[in-house]
C-alpha cells in the first residue's frame, strides 16, 4: 500500500492515497463536486470549469477533475464564491442554449438540466445572442444539432480516444466554436461509423439518433401491410431501465407482448437469426480453416465496425466474414422464407427492427444488403425509441403479461442470446464450430476467456488436435489496436470477433440514457446487462445454434445447407473500400478505389 | 571559437551607412532607398569606399526609414528616394551633413548608444535584449560573431557544467518575458531534473498582442542571439532538439531565422558535436497559423504536435510533460535573447540591473498617443512617466494624459496617479495591470474608456479558443454588455454585472488568456467608474466616441450652404438653399459627416 497523505477538505482532515486528482479523492470521501465535461473513461478536458474548487495558495480556482492532490493541501469545495462562480458558469452555458427543454428529446434525461437544477439558477442575468446552427440530418443514423452543444468535448474525446474514429473536432474559435466532422462534412459523408456513442456520452441533445418512430407508427396503422417485428438480444436486457427498472432486468416477454399491442402482426426474435448467423459463419470459418479463404476470419455483425473496416482497414476486407448481420439475415428470411410460407407478396411486409444500435439504421440503408430489389429491414428503431413508443401508446410495460415470440423465426438458443455482449459471438461460434469440425459435442460451453470487459481478450482451443487461437475486441479503438497487431502478424489468430461499441451491443449507441447519478458507459451497468443475457443462456435447454430446431427446419425447407447458393444469395454480402470526405488514412491511399 | 572568426571580412571603408531594414521601414520603402543609394554611389564611384549595412528594426518606426552615416553618427530620418542624391553629394562627397533630414539634432547628446549617436529616445534606454539590433547585419553571422556572438555558448560548452549554466541563469534573477514572469532559472532547473530519453527546447515567437512587435524585431535584428540562448539551454537541460514556434505573419523574421539556422549549422554551432564538444543540438522552425491563444505554452505545444491549439490544464507543466509528452523548456524570444549576456557578463552584473524582484531590462512597444512610438528597452524599475514623457516625448498636440494600458489586450488601464509606478512584475500587478509581453498604449483625453474596454474584450473574446466556459461564454457576455452601454442602452446594474462576470472569469478560466481577459474592463471600471455611470445613466460619452449616444442639430450659424446635405449618406438633412437646414433625428445614423463637413460651426454635436 502506498503512503497515505493528509489533505483538508473544508477544514476537515482526511488521510487519502496520493497520486490522484482532487475530484477522485473527494468522490471517495463523500463529496460529489458538481461536474460536466468530466467522464471517467475519457481524458481530462478541464473545459467546463463547473468542478472548480479553492486550493489554499492558489489565487485562482482550480479544476478538481484535473488538479492532483498533495500532502497538506487545503481544499474548499463549497465557499460562497465557488457556489456563485459555478452558478454563473452554468448560467452562461444555459444562456447560449436553446430554451426548449419541454420539446427536447432529452427532457428529464439531460445532464445540463439536472446540473442547472442543482445550481439553483433562478434568474437569467446574461441572456443575449445565442448560437444558431442548422441541424445536420444527412446521416441515416446519427443527427447532429450543434445548437444544443455545450462544448464539453466528451464526444470529441470519445470519438478519438475510445473509438479512434477521429471524426469529431472543435472548429472555429471563441463564441463561434462548434463541434463538427472534419472539413465540416455532413455526417453522412464524414468518417462517422454511426456507432452512436457520441449520443451516449453527450450530456444534452447535441447528438441524437434519427427518429423513425412516426414512420413506424404510420406503418403500424396501415391495415394493408403485414407488420413484422424483430428485436435484438441486448434490447431486452436494457429496455427496463427506460421504465425505472434496475439495470440488467430481462424484459423479453414484456417486450414481445408490448410489440404485439403496438400493432405488430408477428413478433420475431433477432436471436433466431443470430443462430442462423452462427450456422453460416461457423461453416465459413471451417472452410477457411480447411484452406478456402483468408485467416484470421473476422466477424461482421457490427455495422459500425463494417464502416470502420471499409474506411480504415480496407486491406482486411478479405478477412471479414461475408455473413450479413443477424438483423439483416432476419429481415431477408422474413421477406423470403416467411413470405412464401404465408403466401403473401413480400412488398406488403413492413419489416421493423428494435435495436440497441444506431448504426443498424445505417446498415438497413446499405444497398449491398438488398436482394430481389428489396430491403430486408425497412425501419430500425433504437431501444430508446421503442421505449418511447411503448410509453406513448399508453402501455403498462412493467406489469404487462409476458409473451413468447412467434414462430417460425422466433425460436432461439442460448448461443443467440449472448450475441448481445462482447465475446458472445465468439462463444456461440466456438460452440457450433467445434461440434461441426470434430463431430463431437463441446462439454464446457461457457468460455470465460472471451467474457468480461477487458478491451482485447485472447483465448485458444484445440479441435481435433488443431490449435485455434481467437481474439475478441469491443469498442472500435480496441478493434483498431487488435487489427494493427493482425496487420503485422497475420498468423497470430484464426478467428476474431469485433464489436463496434464498448461492451458489445449491450453498450450500443441506442440504449437507454443513464439514470441519475450514473455515467454513460459505466462498466457496472454494462456488466449487469451482459449478465442478464448470460442468465438467459443458462436458463435455456438449447444452448447451441445448430441445435435450434427452427434453424434446422429453415435449412430443410428453404436454405438447403450452410453456404448453399440460396444462403449466399440472401445471407451473405460484400464490402468495398471507402474514401470518405476528410480524413484519408495512409493505408487507404495505397488501395485503388474505383468510383 | 577563434577559428570561426578567422574568415571574417575586414572592412576598410571610408563611410559606413546603416539602413534600417525593419518591417515598418520596409513598408516606408527602405528597399527602394537601398537601390537608390547603391546606384547613386556607383555614379560617384564610391561603391568601394562605402559599406552599406542593413540593420534590424531600430525601434524608431515613426521616423523611418532611418539612414545612419558613420563616422559621425549622423542619423537621417524620413529619408525618401529623392533625398539620396543630396545626401551622397553633400555628406559623402562634400562632407557636409544634410541638416534638414537629421532627426532632432538638438536632442542629440552623448550618453549611451554610441553607434547611433545619442538620441534622447535611446539615451534613457538600456539595450540588452535588443543590444545588436540595428548594429549588426542580421543576415551575416560574422557580424554577430564580431560582437562576441556565440562566445557565451563556447564558454558554456568549454568551461561550465550544465548544472553551472542552470545555476547562473537562476542566480541572474531573470524572469520569463512572455507575460507571467515565472523564474527562468527555476524553469530550467525543473526541466533539467527530469529524466527522459528526449527533451525539447521551444522558443515561443508567437507574438500576438496587437501593437507588440518586440519579438519580431528581436528576431529580425539579431536572430543568432535567440538561437544561441536556445543552444545553451539545450546543453543545460540535456535536450537535443529545439523548435522555434513563430507566427507565419512574420515572413522577414522567418527568413532571417532560416538563414541564421543555416549559417549556424555551417559553422558547427548547430548539429552534432557542437564546437568540438560531444553536445548535439538542432533547431527547426514551426509556423503558427495565427491564433492568439497559441502563445499559451500548452496550446503552443498542441499546435506543434499538429493538434488544435487549445490549452490544457496544468499540472503537469511542460517541464514534466510537454511536447510529445516529453519534458520541454519553453521561453519567450526576449527571454532567450538575455541568456548569452547573462553567461558572458555574469549573473551578478545582470542582477545589478532592475528592482528587488525583477532583474534586467524589459522591451516595451510604445504606442498610442505619444510622440515617439516604437520599441524601447529600459531597466526594470524605470517609471511609466519616464517612458512616456522622457523617452516617448509626451502626448502630442498638447493633449492631457488620461491612462496607459500595459501588457497587451489583457492588461489594465492605469490613470495618472500610477505614472510614477516603477515597472516590475509586482508593482504593475499591484496597480491593477500586468507586465504581459510588454505592450504599452498611451491614451489621451480624447479616448472613451468604455469603448476602449470594449475594444480589448472584443479582441480577447474573438481569440478565445472556445474550450472553457468562462472565457468562451463569459467574455462574449461582457462584450455584449459593453456594447449596449456604448450604444446608450446600458441598464442600471450593468457595472456590477461586469464586475461579477469579470471576477469569475479571472478566477475560473483554464488558461492565462481567460484569467487576464477581464483586466481592461475591471481596471477601467476601477479607475474610470464615473465614465461608465455617465454612459449608463446620463447616456452621454464625454469623449464623443460613442456615436450612438450623440445627437446632431443645426444651430443659428447655418447659412444654408448645403454642404451637410451633400455629404449625408442617408439623406437625413433637409432644407432649402440659403435657408437654415434641419437634421431629421429619426433618419440620422450619427455618422458625424455633416459635423465634419460644416465650415461654419453650424452643427452642434451633443
Amino acid at each position: 500500500m502506498k503512503n497515505m497523505i493528509t489533505i483538508f477538505i473544508n477544514d476537515k482532515e482526511y488521510k487519502v492515497e496520493p497520486d490522484q486528482t482532487i475530484m477522485k479523492a473527494a468522490d471517495k470521501l463523500g463529496f460529489k463536486i458538481p461536474r460536466l465535461c468530466y467522464h471517467p473513461k475519457l481524458s481530462i478536458e478541464g473545459a467546463c470549469r463547473v468542478c472548480v474548487v479553492e486550493v489554499e495558495g492558489h489565487r485562482n480556482f482550480v479544476a478538481s477533475c484535473a488538479f492532483p492532490i498533495s500532502d497538506g493541501m487545503r481544499i474548499k469545495t463549497n465557499t460562497h464564491e465557488l457556489r456563485r462562480a459555478r452558478r454563473d458558469i452554468v448560467e452562461l452555458i444555459l444562456d447560449n442554449h436553446p430554451l426548449d427543454c419541454h420539446t427536447c428529446e432529452r427532457d428529464s434525461n439531460c445532464e445540463l438540466q439536472r446540473l442547472a437544477a442543482s445550481m439553483g439558477i433562478r434568474a437569467r442575468h446574461f441572456a443575449g445572442d445565442r448560437k444558431r446552427y442548422e441541424e445536420d440530418l444527412s446521416s441515416d443514423a446519427v443527427i447532429r444539432n450543434p445548437e444544443k452543444c455545450i462544448l464539453c468535448g466528451r464526444c470529441v474525446r470519445l470519438c478519438s480516444e475510445i473509438q479512434q474514429v477521429h471524426n469529431l473536432t472543435q472548429s472555429h474559435r471563441g463564441f463561434s466554436t462548434v463541434v463538427t466532422p472534419a472539413y465540416n462534412a455532413p455526417m453522412a459523408e464524414s468518417v462517422c461509423t454511426a456507432c452512436g456513442q457520441c449520443i451516449n456520452v453527450c450530456p444534452t441533445a447535441a447528438f441524437l439518433e434519427k427518429n423513425y418512430t412516426q414512420e413506424l407508427f404510420s406503418n403500424l396503422n396501415d391495415p394493408t401491410m403485414i407488420k413484422v417485428a424483430q428485436f435484438a438480444p441486448s434490447v431486452r436486457a436494457a429496455i427496463g431501465e427506460a421504465f425505472g427498472l434496475p439495470v440488467g432486468t430481462n424484459m423479453e416477454g414484456q417486450l414481445v407482448a408490448s410489440l404485439r399491442l403496438l400493432g405488430f402482426d408477428y413478433v420475431f426474435d433477432t436471436q433466431f437469426a443470430a443462430d442462423l448467423t452462427i450456422m453460416e459463419e461457423a461453416s465459413e470459418f471451417l472452410e477457411r480453416v480447411k484452406g478456402n479463404g483468408k485467416l484470421p476470419m473476422i466477424t461482421s455483425c457490427s455495422s459500425a465496425w463494417m464502416k470502420c473496416l471499409e474506411q480504415f482497414y480496407p486491406d482486411l476486407i478479405d478477412n471479414v466474414s461475408t455473413c450479413k448481420s443477424p438483423m439483416s439475415m432476419q429481415g431477408a428470411m422474413t421477406k423470403t422464407y416467411f413470405a412464401q410460407k404465408l403466401g403473401i407478396d413480400p412488398s406488403k411486409i413492413c419489416s421493423a427492427a428494435a435495436m440497441c444500435c444506431t448504426a443498424k439504421k445505417y446498415e438497413a440503408a446499405r444497398p449491398e444488403l438488398m436482394f430481389d430489389g428489396m430491403k430486408g429491414v425497412d425501419i430500425v428503431v433504437t431501444t430508446r425509441e421503442i421505449a418511447w413508443m411503448i410509453k406513448s401508446a399508453g402501455l403498462d410495460f412493467v406489469n404487462i403479461k409476458p409473451e413468447q415470440p412467434d414462430n417460425p423465426l422466433g425460436l432461439s438458443s442460448g448461443a443467440g442470446a449472448i450475441f448481445g455482449t462482447t465475446g458472445g459471438v465468439m462463444e456461440a461460434a466456438i460452440r457450433t464450430a467445434y461440434d461441426l469440425y470434430t463431430g463431437q459435442t463441446l462439454i464446457d460451453i461457457e468460455i470465460e476467456a472471451v467474457r468480461g470487459l477487458k478491451g482485447i481478450k485472447e483465448g485458444s482451443l484445440t479441435m481435433d488436435g488443431k490449435e485455434i487461437r481467437v481474439a475478441v475486441a469491443h469498442g472500435l479503438g480496441n478493434a483498431c489496436k487488435l487489427l494493427d497487431v493482425v496487420r503485422k502478424d497475420p498468423d497470430r489468430y484464426h478467428f476474431i470477433e469485433i464489436m463496434g461499441c464498448p461492451g458489445g451491443c449491450v453498450g450500443g449507441g441506442g440504449q437507454p440514457y443513464p439514470l441519475t447519478n450514473t455515467v454513460p458507459l459505466d462498466d457496472a451497468a454494462l456488466t449487469k446487462r451482459a449478465k442478464a443475457l448470460y442468465d438467459l443462456d443458462r436458463g435455456k435447454t438449447i444452448r447451441r445454434s445448430h441445435d435450434n430446431p427452427g434453424v434446422q427446419k429453415l435449412y430443410k425447407e428453404f436454405l438447403e445447407h450452410p453456404l448453399s447458393e440460396v444462403s449466399h444469395k440472401y445471407l451473405h454480402t460484400h464490402y468495398q473500400a471507402k474514401l470518405p470526405v476528410g480524413i484519408i488514412p495512409k493505408e487507404a491511399k495505397k488501395i485503388e478505389v474505383k468510383p | 571559437m577563434d577559428d570561426l572568426k578567422k574568415g571574417m571580412e575586414v572592412t576598410e571603408a571610408k563611410f559606413k551607412l546603416t539602413l534600417c531594414d525593419g518591417t515598418a521601414c520596409i513598408h516606408k520603402h527602405s528597399k527602394e532607398l537601398l537601390l537608390a543609394v547603391e546606384s547613386e554611389l556607383d555614379k560617384h564611384g564610391l561603391r568601394q569606399a562605402v559599406k552599406i549595412n542593413l540593420s534590424g528594426c531600430l525601434g524608431m518606426c515613426k521616423d523611418g526609414p532611418i539612414l545612419i552615416v558613420n563616422p559621425g553618427f549622423v542619423m537621417y530620418g524620413g529619408v525618401r528616394v529623392e533625398d539620396v542624391p543630396e545626401i551622397v553629394q553633400s555628406h559623402l562627397v562634400d562632407n557636409k551633413a544634410v541638416t534638414r533630414l537629421i532627426i532632432s539634432p538638438d536632442y542629440l547628446y552623448n550618453r549611451f548608444f554610441r553607434v547611433f549617436g545619442d538620441v534622447d529616445f535611446f539615451g534613457r534606454q538600456m539595450r540588452i535584449c535588443l543590444r545588436n539590433c540595428g548594429i549588426i547585419d542580421p543576415e551575416n553571422i560574422d557580424d554577430y560573431l564580431a560582437l562576441r556572438g556565440y562566445e557565451a555558448l563556447a564558454k558554456a560548452l568549454e568551461m561550465m557544467t550544465p548544472q553551472e549554466v542552470v545555476d547562473e541563469v537562476k542566480k541572474s534573477g531573470l524572469r520569463g518575458r512572455g507575460g507571467a514572469g515565472f523564474s527562468t532559472g527555476l524553469k530550467w532547473e525543473f526541466t533539467a531534473k527530469q529524466v527522459s530519453d528526449r527533451k525539447y527546447v521551444i522558443c515561443n515567437a508567437d507574438e500576438g498582442d496587437p501593437g507588440a512587435f518586440m519579438d519580431r524585431s528581436a528576431i529580425e535584428g539579431d536572430p543568432h542571439t535567440v538561437l544561441e540562448g536556445m543552444i545553451i539551454a539545450g546543453y543545460a537541460i540535456g535536450a537535443s532538439k529545439g523548435v522555434v514556434y513563430i507566427r507565419a505573419e512574420y515572413p522577414l523574421a522567418i527568413k532571417r531565422l532560416e538563414k541564421a539556422i543555416a549559417a549556424a549549422r555551417e559553422h558547427n554551432l548547430l548539429g552534432s558535436g557542437i564546437l568540438g564538444s560531444n553536445f548535439d543540438f538542432d533547431i527547426e522552425i514551426r509556423l503558427g497559423a495565427g491564433a492568439f491563444v497559441c502563445g499559451e505554452e500548452t496550446a503552443l505545444i498542441h499546435s506543434i504536435e499538429g493538434s488544435r491549439g487549445m490549452p490544457r490544464p496544468r499540472p503537469p507543466y511542460p517541464s514534466v510533460s510537454g511536447l510529445f509528452g516529453k519534458p520541454t523548456l519553453i521561453n519567450n524570444v526576449e527571454t532567450w535573447a538575455n541568456i548569452p549576456v547573462i553567461l558572458l557578463d555574469g549573473a551578478d552584473w545582470f542582477s545589478s540591473i532592475g528592482t528587488e524582484t525583477s532583474k534586467g531590462t524589459k522591451v516595451f512597444a510604445l504606442a498610442g498617443k505619444v510622440h515617439n512610438t516604437g520599441l524601447v528597452e529600459v531597466p526594470m524599475g524605470t517609471t511609466l512617466r519616464e517612458i512616456i514623457y522622457d523617452i516617448g516625448g509626451g502626448i502630442p498636440k498638447g493633449k492631457m494624459f488620461k491612462a496607459v494600458q500595459t501588457g497587451g489586450p489583457s492588461g489594465g488601464c492605469l490613470p495618472e496617479q500610477y505614472l510614477d509606478t516603477q515597472i516590475d512584475y509586482e508593482s504593475l500587478a499591484k496597480a491593477g495591470s500586468i507586465m504581459g509581453s510588454g505592450g504599452m498604449i498611451v491614451i489621451d483625453e480624447d479616448a472613451c474608456m468604455v469603448s476602449l474596454a470594449r475594444f480589448f474584450i472584443e479582441f480577447t473574446q474573438d481569440e478565445s479558443c472556445g474550450k472553457c466556459t468562462p472565457c468562451r461564454e463569459g467574455t462574449k457576455r461582457m462584450y455584449d454588455i459593453l456594447t449596449r452601454i456604448t450604444e446608450g442602452k446600458g441598464r442600471p446594474g450593468d457595472i456590477e454585472l461586469l464586475e461579477r462576470l469579470g471576477g469569475m472569469i479571472k478566477r475560473a478560466s483554464l488558461c492565462g488568456l481567460g484569467q487576464s481577459a477581464p483586466n481592461p474592463v475591471l481596471s477601467t471600471i476601477k479607475n474610470f467608474r464615473e465614465e461608465y455611470e455617465e454612459h449608463i445613466h446620463a447616456k452621454t460619452c464625454r469623449a464623443g466616441q460613442c456615436t450612438a449616444m450623440l445627437s446632431f442639430t443645426v444651430n443659428e450659424k447655418c447659412i444654408g450652404c448645403g454642404a451637410c446635405k451633400r455629404v449625408c449618406p442617408v439623406a437625413a438633412v433637409e432644407g432649402a438653399r440659403r435657408e437654415k437646414h434641419r437634421i431629421l433625428p429619426d433618419k440620422c445614423i450619427r455618422c458625424g459627416q455633416c459635423y465634419e463637413a460644416c465650415k461654419f460651426d453650424a452643427i452642434t454635436r451633443a
